[in-house]
């Protein structure tokens, strides 16, 4: 168990989590779960389903405040300021941690609405000019620029699965957050999609502090640095991600990880 | 033999049917059963029952209907060929009053002739009742015995008495909704015969155009030009319920709605929407005279304090303010939809970009919903112009042209009943306006309805 614990803490974490537990009512979702995420990498949180991994994502960017029998425990720093404390502003701390969600969910607005509606709401463009550079500059970096830049005005809802899901990202980006959370984003993706997906996070990584959900194994491997494996609750085990499919030390990661179960 | 008596020797014959077309069906299956082959035995003994006592019912039930149309002028015309009719007069009118006063008399509903023409006819027409009365019964119970006896003998264990009672099944439900449809067409039928014969008395670019409406002075002989121009009427309509009323019912309804669909806690909700759509629920009339003698004083008082002039004690103010107050479910309950359905992961995608509730709802959620929305707005516009207790108490009768809501105005609804209420001949200019006018009304609230609805049904689509 020692092992394990020198494993989840990491020098300067951007966030890190200590004990959280979440309950939806009666029931324990999580268990008690200590992790950091760091700026430099990409983290996956592995796991079969109901095993947690989502709801704990979710619980980084305070999302689980819209589900009203939920509860956490436990404390969650970003920048070593705990996001929990009431004098944490829930807005400002979801500009500064973004999220990706697994179903692409465009607004029904056009391309450039959807890219400028986080800067609009949190005022960060001084004109029509300034926003221009912003929405630009962020679909460049979601890799949709080339694709969309000659029909900005229209619907985002009209562009393709994969297209609309590079949309959120760039929606995402273009509040300049610093933490992105993405859940499962690839699922309802088909695979060409999903590999411009993973090349994004690729690019991405080092910018942002990236922590991507997936139950798919051979996608945690190749786009993440580190990987925490979740199972009923727990953390099982983290560590770099080579290591957790190679080499992984506990019996249960083993098991999932050979496909004994999942 | 009279009616209700044939009826009742009908439904006992039907009982009959059921039961012993059953009891033969359960003996004959039992029969077959004891052979052991499972496909021997198709419908239920139930079925069986069904299936004769219909045949039983049905055609006679059809005879008689048929019968009771045809019936009468069999029954007249007896009457006429008998030798003591020769002395009726021969205009028609006076004939119909002699032969309906004996007829009354035969049949038991008068008790003494007021022309002595008709004491001559009561005979005759009594042996002619009776005698087509009979027939007629006689004739309805052979067709149920020949029915039920020929459904009867075709009662056997292979019989598929169930899927032709599912068939009849059908074809009742099919009449059923056959019925609303026809009633629709001859409504529409009605009013667009007499609105042609109301048109062909006055110009209709005069009624759809002209300024001035007094039908009174039309009725009284000055001639129908310039009598019925409609359009102070179709004004105040839409200043009452298209203005007036939406502007009270659009923010409050909207409002209402995003409380109860994002705000209130399940609790609240749960207590609060059924408790907003009593307000459907009650009676317009009740609307109405709270219209007139609580909101309409009270509004007159204020004009005149505030110093308006020609506030008058039936104002549009008065009836649009209670009618938008009825229209509040609607709205709310069309936008309460529309935007719990737009999806979860809109409201998610939002609040994850670091916007607020409220940010949210006025920037994706309204949006979204906006043609659910809408829907329900051009919904409740068509409900509140067509609306008439209201303003037939609170809104005046005055034909004015005006923009000024302290003022009395008039409205389509109101003027129908106007037309149409009071000894009026039936084909008279003033009497006919009241179907033209009823034409356009049908023909707005149509057009609003279709439009709603294509509307809503286009932003459905857009989510599934």
């Amino acid at each position: 168990m020692t092992q394990e614990q020198t494993n989840l803490t990491i020098d300067n974490p951007k966030m890190s989590a200590r004990d959280v537990k979440v309950f939806y009512g009666e029931k324990q979702a999580i268990k008690g779960v200590s992790i950091d995420v760091g700026m430099d990498h990409v983290t996956a949180f592995i796991g079969p389903s109901g095993c947690g991994k989502s709801t704990f994502l979710r619980t980084l960017n305070r999302m689980n405040d819209t589900v009203a029998s939920a509860r956490v425990e436990g404390e969650i720093t970003l920048d070593g300021e705990n996001i929990y404390a009431p004098s944490m502003d829930v807005v400002q701390l979801r500009a500064r941690v973004g999220m990706v969600f697994q179903k692409p969910n465009p607004f029904p607005k056009s391309i450039y609405e959807n890219i400028a509606y986080g800067p609009r709401i949190h005022g960060l463009a001084a004109g029509k000019a300034d926003m221009d550079v912003i929405v630009e500059k962020s679909l460049r970096r979601a890799g949709l620029w080339d694709e969309v830049k000659d029909r900005l005005h229209d619907s985002g809802t009209a562009l393709s699965g994969g297209q609309q899901q590079r949309l959120c990202i760039g929606r995402a980006i273009a509040v300049e957050p610093e933490v992105i959370l993405m859940d499962e984003p690839c699922s309802a993706l088909d695979p060409i999609a999903t590999a411009k997906i993973e090349e994004l996070i690729h690019e991405l990584r080092g910018r942002y502090a990236i922590v991507i959900v997936t139950h798919n194994m051979q996608q945690a491997a190749r786009v993440s640095q580190r990987t925490a494996f979740f199972h009923l609750g727990d953390l099982v085990e983290y560590g770099v991600t080579s290591d957790i499919f190679t080499n992984p030390r506990q019996e249960r990661t083993k098991d999932y990880i050979t496909g004994r179960y999942g | 033999m009279t009616g209700p008596a044939i009826l009742l020797l009908l439904a006992g014959l039907g009982a009959i049917a059921w039961v012993s077309a059953r009891a033969r069906a359960l003996r004959l299956q039992t029969a077959a059963r004891a052979t052991g082959r499972r496909d021997a035995v198709h419908s239920l003994p139930g079925y069986h029952g069904w299936y004769v006592a219909l045949w039983t019912l049905v055609p006679a039930a059809i005879f008689l209907a048929i019968w009771a149309n045809v019936a009468p002028g069999l029954v007249t015309q007896s009457v006429l060929a008998d030798p003591a009719a020769q002395s009726l007069p021969v205009d028609a009118f006076s004939r119909s009053a002699i032969l309906g006063e004996a007829r009354a008399i035969a049949n038991g509903s008068q008790a003494g002739a007021f022309n002595p023409l008709s004491q001559g006819l009561v005979e005759p027409y009594a042996q002619a009742l009776n005698k087509y009365g009979i027939a007629g019964a006689v004739l309805a119970l052979v067709l149920a015995f020949a029915g039920g006896a020929f459904a009867f003998t075709r009662v056997r264990p292979d019989f598929r008495a169930r899927t032709r009672v599912e068939r009849l099944v059908m074809a009742s439900l099919l009449i059923a909704s056959l019925i609303a449809i026809i009633t629709t067409l001859g409504i529409v039928a009605s009013l667009l015969w007499e609105s042609f014969r109301f048109f062909s008395m006055v110009n209709p670019i005069d009624f759809l155009f002209g300024t001035k409406w007094s039908p009174q002075s039309a009725a009284m002989g000055y001639g129908n030009d310039d009598a019925f121009g409609a359009v102070p009427l179709f004004w105040g309509t839409i200043f009452i319920g298209a203005i007036i009323a939406m502007i009270v019912a659009i923010p409050l309804g909207l409002m209402s709605a995003i409380y109860l669909t994002q705000y209130a806690s399940p609790t609240v909700r749960k207590w609060m929407k059924p408790t907003l759509e009593m307000l459907a629920g009650v009676p317009t009339v009740v609307y109405g005279y709270f219209a007139a003698l609580t909101i309409a004083p009270a509004l007159r008082d204020f004009a005149v304090m505030i110093g308006i002039h020609g506030a008058s004690s039936e104002s549009a103010l008065a009836a649009g303010l209670v009618m938008g107050v009825m229209i509040i479910p609607f709205v709310s309950s069309m936008a309460d939809d529309s935007i719990a359905a737009v999806p979860q992961s809109m409201r998610d995608g939002s609040l994850a970009m670091g916007a607020t509730t409220s940010e949210t709802i006025t920037r994706v959620l309204i949006p979204a919903a906006l043609p659910g929305v809408v829907g329900g707005v051009l919904l409740a516009v068509s409900r509140a112009i067509g609306e008439t207790m209201i303003v037939v108490m609170a809104a005046g009768l005055a034909a004015n042209l005006t923009a000024n809501p302290f003022a009395s105005v008039t409205t389509v609804t109101t003027q129908i009943v106007q037309l149409l209420t009071g000894d009026q001949e039936f084909d008279s200019a003033k009497t006919l306006a009241a179907f033209a006018l009823g034409l356009v009304l049908f023909i707005v609230t149509l057009l609003l309805n279709i439009v709603a609805l294509r509307v809503v049904k286009k932003y459905r689509e857009a989510y599934d």
